[in-house]
């Protein structure tokens, strides 16, 4: 027999990608490097809330970089322990998209917990969701566009 | 203001009316459909239609015809017609291969319209020839199981809501059974299985209803991301969206023009407006009365604290008349231009009746325009 029956390369295709009725998402992803400014947030020591409100409008959901939103999640992790003052009024004072976007970051920062950074989030989430409610948090599992 | 009728313990999967409302079609979560006739306060079951291999997903009866056409998981659909008191049955196939998730006939009832799990939408008309019903399918572009379908009153267009979270309009036209359609605001060119228009609310969430308004000018929608989306086709297709703080809605209709019903996950139907571009969120329309705790023993009392953890009576009830979602909300006194009374189903195994306009005058803040 001729075949060479020894190769199991095969065996590492993802037959998947190949199956025609597959479902791709259709979002145009601009896979640049967006994303908040740093140094920016670093700068501001004070004024916690203008360094949130930075974060989250320019969070970098379309970029198709998981560095670039592991930064951008990092650093926001980072604001909200860091953060002095009024939980409750800084929440209230955002608009439903920054709610919903700021929801999503508290879930990604669960995923990745560090010392005391769960213990933060579970007030954040406390606060977050006396304002957004259940709908915030239905949200954050179906939006196709993932932090 | 609202009359409650329970149908068991098994969910409500779909109902429909017939035309007068003193008969009623509804399916208990499994293959077979029970008609009920209305005697008095109460719903007396005269029939079981069990045709179904599977799960019986939808039904619509269609008043002026006053047949019924029931769609399953079993890839089939059936046309039921009554003669004399018994009702008899008609195959048609949609040539789905998968199951059929809901059907709709069309406003002159001369075509329906099946939704399924394959990705496409069957529109069956009834070919007197062949005396056989005729599939055809509309399947570009959409690219998942189509979940909820409406008709606009020209008996042309269709909505289509689907699980690639995209909520579209389509041609059902068939030179055998339509005129050709006048210009409408969604186009004027409607070949068979056109896609006149295609919308996204921009977030994700698969889209559980849809629903022309009565003059077919806008469609709104609900999607699982607990959004309620409405387009204007006479303001160019402009989209508005409401994301609020409620639990996503599984089923919405319009009940005048300007304002929609919406029910779901909250197990409370809300009200809705629209106007100026903008949707307006009403109020709910079961307000619960705060039930009084009886007096409990003092030896329940102690029993609660030792079993439950708490000394108060232990209630398992919620608030709300439905116990469970909402999964279907329909007209049910009037048209969808003038509703005075809506009824809704769920998964509690209820079906309960609200009154509009008593609720309208009972309820603070809601009005209906």
């Amino acid at each position: 027999m001729a075949k060479n029956t020894g190769s199991s390369k095969f065996r590492k295709v993802d037959v998947d990608q190949y199956d025609e009725d597959r479902f791709v998402d259709d979002i145009t992803e601009s896979g640049e490097e967006g994303g908040p400014n740093e140094t920016e947030v670093n700068n501001i020591t004070d004024k916690y809330q203008d360094a949130l409100l930075h974060v989250l409008q320019n969070a970098p959901i379309e970029s198709k970089n998981q560095a670039v939103k592991d930064r951008a999640t990092n650093l926001l992790v980072r604001v909200l322990t860091a953060f002095k003052g009024d939980i409750d009024q800084c929440v209230k004072s955002l608009d439903g998209k920054s709610v919903d976007m700021l929801m999503k970051y508290i879930y990604r920062g669960f995923e990745i917990p560090t010392e005391n950074s769960s213990a933060i989030l579970l007030t954040w989430h406390q606060k977050v969701f006396a304002v957004g409610g259940l709908g915030s948090i239905m949200r954050v599992m179906t939006d196709r566009k993932r932090v | 203001m609202s009359e409650k009728h329970n149908f068991g313990v098994a969910p409500v999967t779909c109902h429909s009316f017939n035309k007068d409302r003193t008969c009623m079609a509804l399916s208990l979560n499994d293959s077979n459909v029970k008609i009920y006739k209305k005697s008095g306060p109460k719903w007396q079951e005269t029939d079981t239609l069990s045709e179904h291999g599977q799960r019986v997903t939808s039904i619509d009866w269609a008043p002026e015809s006053n047949r019924i056409v029931t769609c399953s998981a079993d890839r089939n659909a059936f046309v039921w017609m009554l003669e004399g008191s018994k009702w008899k049955q008609v195959l048609v196939i949609p040539r789905i291969n998968r199951a059929a998730t809901c059907v709709k006939w069309s406003p002159k009832e001369d075509k329906f319209a099946v939704g399924s799990g394959s990705r496409l939408i069957a529109i069956c008309y009834y070919d007197v020839e062949n005396n056989w019903w005729v599939s055809r399918h509309i399947k570009k572009p959409i690219r998942s199981t189509v979940t909820c379908l409406d008709w606009h009153p020209n008996n042309v267009l269709l909505a289509a809501g689907s699980t690639d979270f995209k909520c579209r309009v389509f041609s059902g036209y068939q030179k055998e059974v339509d005129q050709k359609p006048g210009p409408t605001a969604w186009g004027s060119k409607m070949p068979f299985g056109n896609l006149m228009a295609e919308f996204s609310n921009g977030g994700g969430g698969w889209v559980h209803s849809v629903s022309f308004s009565p003059s077919g000018d806008k469609v709104a929608w609900v999607g699982h991301d607990s959004s309620v989306s409405v387009v204007d086709a006479t303001m160019g297709n402009q989209l508005a969206v409401v994301k609020e703080s409620f639990l996503p809605f599984m089923s919405i209709t319009w009940v005048t023009e300007n304002s929609m019903v919406a029910a779901g996950h909250d197990c409370n139907p809300m009200v809705f407006s629209y106007g100026e571009g903008k949707i307006t969120v009403g109020a709910k329309l079961d307000q619960p009365q705060e039930k009084q705790s009886g007096n409990i023993s003092a030896m329940n009392r102690f029993k609660n604290l030792d079993k439950k953890g708490t000394g108060s009576d232990t209630a398992t009830d919620i608030k709300t008349q439905h116990q469970n979602t909402i999964t279907q909300v329909s007209v049910h006194t009037g048209t969808k231009n003038d509703a005075s009374k809506v009824a809704t189903s769920g998964l509690d195994g209820n079906l309960i009746l609200w009154d509009l306009k008593s609720l309208e005058s009972s309820i603070q803040g809601l009005r209906i325009a």
